[in-house]
């Protein structure tokens, strides 16, 4: 326990250590990077198999929820983002603020096909069209033979 | 003399590794951007879910485990260039070359697969996005193969040893890409 806390106060502190090379990180070495590893082994196994029980709130969990914990995982022990200066962390979640931004502002228009003053014609006609060829051939999944639809909208 | 990059570090970080951040920060909405436009189409068309469930999980899950195994031996890679041990780097960064060369070859498989199934960029607005943001990424992990190929090089004879940190960052970038990318592309059907 004592070694863990001792682990911890040297992984906080870091830019002005001398141990590290002249990058001035401090030495990474007490980071087990092999355990690490195991952990994002077991959740990709994790995302493979929850989405097989076909559970909706199950697949959400355990494909996209997984995805953002091994996202963590892998840019907080191996991109040592936490051991950066501050403003490193600023400007990177600046450039996912962005993304947000575009996400919010666009989404609405492309996530729905009618709103209260406009119609997207041919990305409804396009959905309508693939759901019912889909409902005709309700076995068509994976059966090597490409499905052209063509969702241009 | 050496390079301005590898000697200032006028901000407190070393300018060659702020740049490397700079690069991921203009990744990521590049990236995002893409990403982002696939999701809001996904939730959008339904019948994407049926397109995408002629990609192959298992194939994705395997890449994806080349893909968190050469970020391990990019971080390993790291760790021996502090140590100062040129020569272990180059091995473990000859690895993580190793490893896109294997994920580049799955790719090639498994696109000459769908391709020859008859899903092409053509085919509707889901292959659209599936070849896209794939081929974008697959990109990326060549150029860090032949970046990091140089890197391992110099590392060998205990030049530049920092560069191996900074290639390591870009690499685990493009690992956190593919993170997100399997669930999108190769989970939710």
């Amino acid at each position: 326990m004592a070694t863990q806390k001792k682990t911890k106060k040297v992984s906080g502190k870091s830019p002005k250590s001398k141990k590290g090379h002249d990058h001035g990180h401090a030495e990474h070495g007490h980071v087990d990077y092999i355990t690490i590893w195991k952990y994002l082994v077991v959740l990709l196994v994790a995302s493979v198999v929850g989405p097989m029980f076909e559970i909706q709130v199950l697949t959400l969990i355990t494909a996209f929820g997984i995805a953002f914990v091994k996202a963590y995982l892998v840019i907080k022990h191996f991109m040592h983002l936490p051991l950066e200066k501050k403003y490193v962390t600023y400007f990177v979640g600046t450039a996912v603020i962005f993304m947000l931004l575009f996400y919010a502002g666009v989404s609405g228009d492309v996530m729905n096909h009618t709103g209260r003053n406009w119609s997207n014609v041919a990305a409804k006609q396009e959905t309508e069209r693939a759901l019912k060829q889909l409902e005709a051939k309700p076995h068509g999944h994976g059966d090597g033979h490409a499905d052209k639809g063509s969702s241009g909208h | 003399m050496k390079p301005i990059a590898t000697t200032r570090s006028a901000s407190g970080t070393p300018t060659g590794r702020l740049a490397v951040w700079w690069v991921i920060a203009s990744e990521i909405v590049i990236f995002g951007g893409l990403l982002g436009s696939y999701i809001m189409h996904r939730l959008g068309h339904p019948e994407f879910g049926d397109y995408a469930s002629h990609t192959n999980t298992w194939i994705g899950a395997f890449n994806t485990l080349v893909l968190l195994t050469s970020s391990l031996t990019a971080v390993l890679a790291h760790q021996a260039a502090e140590k100062k041990d040129g020569e272990k780097a180059f091995q473990l960064l000859m690895c993580t070359i190793g490893g896109a060369l294997t994920f580049v070859l799955v790719k090639s498989i498994e696109w000459t697969i769908e391709i020859t199934s008859g899903y092409t960029i053509t085919t509707n607005a889901f292959w659209s996005f599936y070849y896209t943001a794939a081929g974008l990424h697959a990109l990326h992990v060549i150029a860090g193969a032949i970046i990091m190929s140089f890197v391992a090089i110099d590392a060998r004879q205990g030049k530049e040893l920092q560069r191996v940190e900074l290639v390591g960052i870009y690499w685990h970038f493009v690992d956190v890409v593919w993170i997100f990318l399997f669930p999108l592309l190769y989970i939710a059907k």
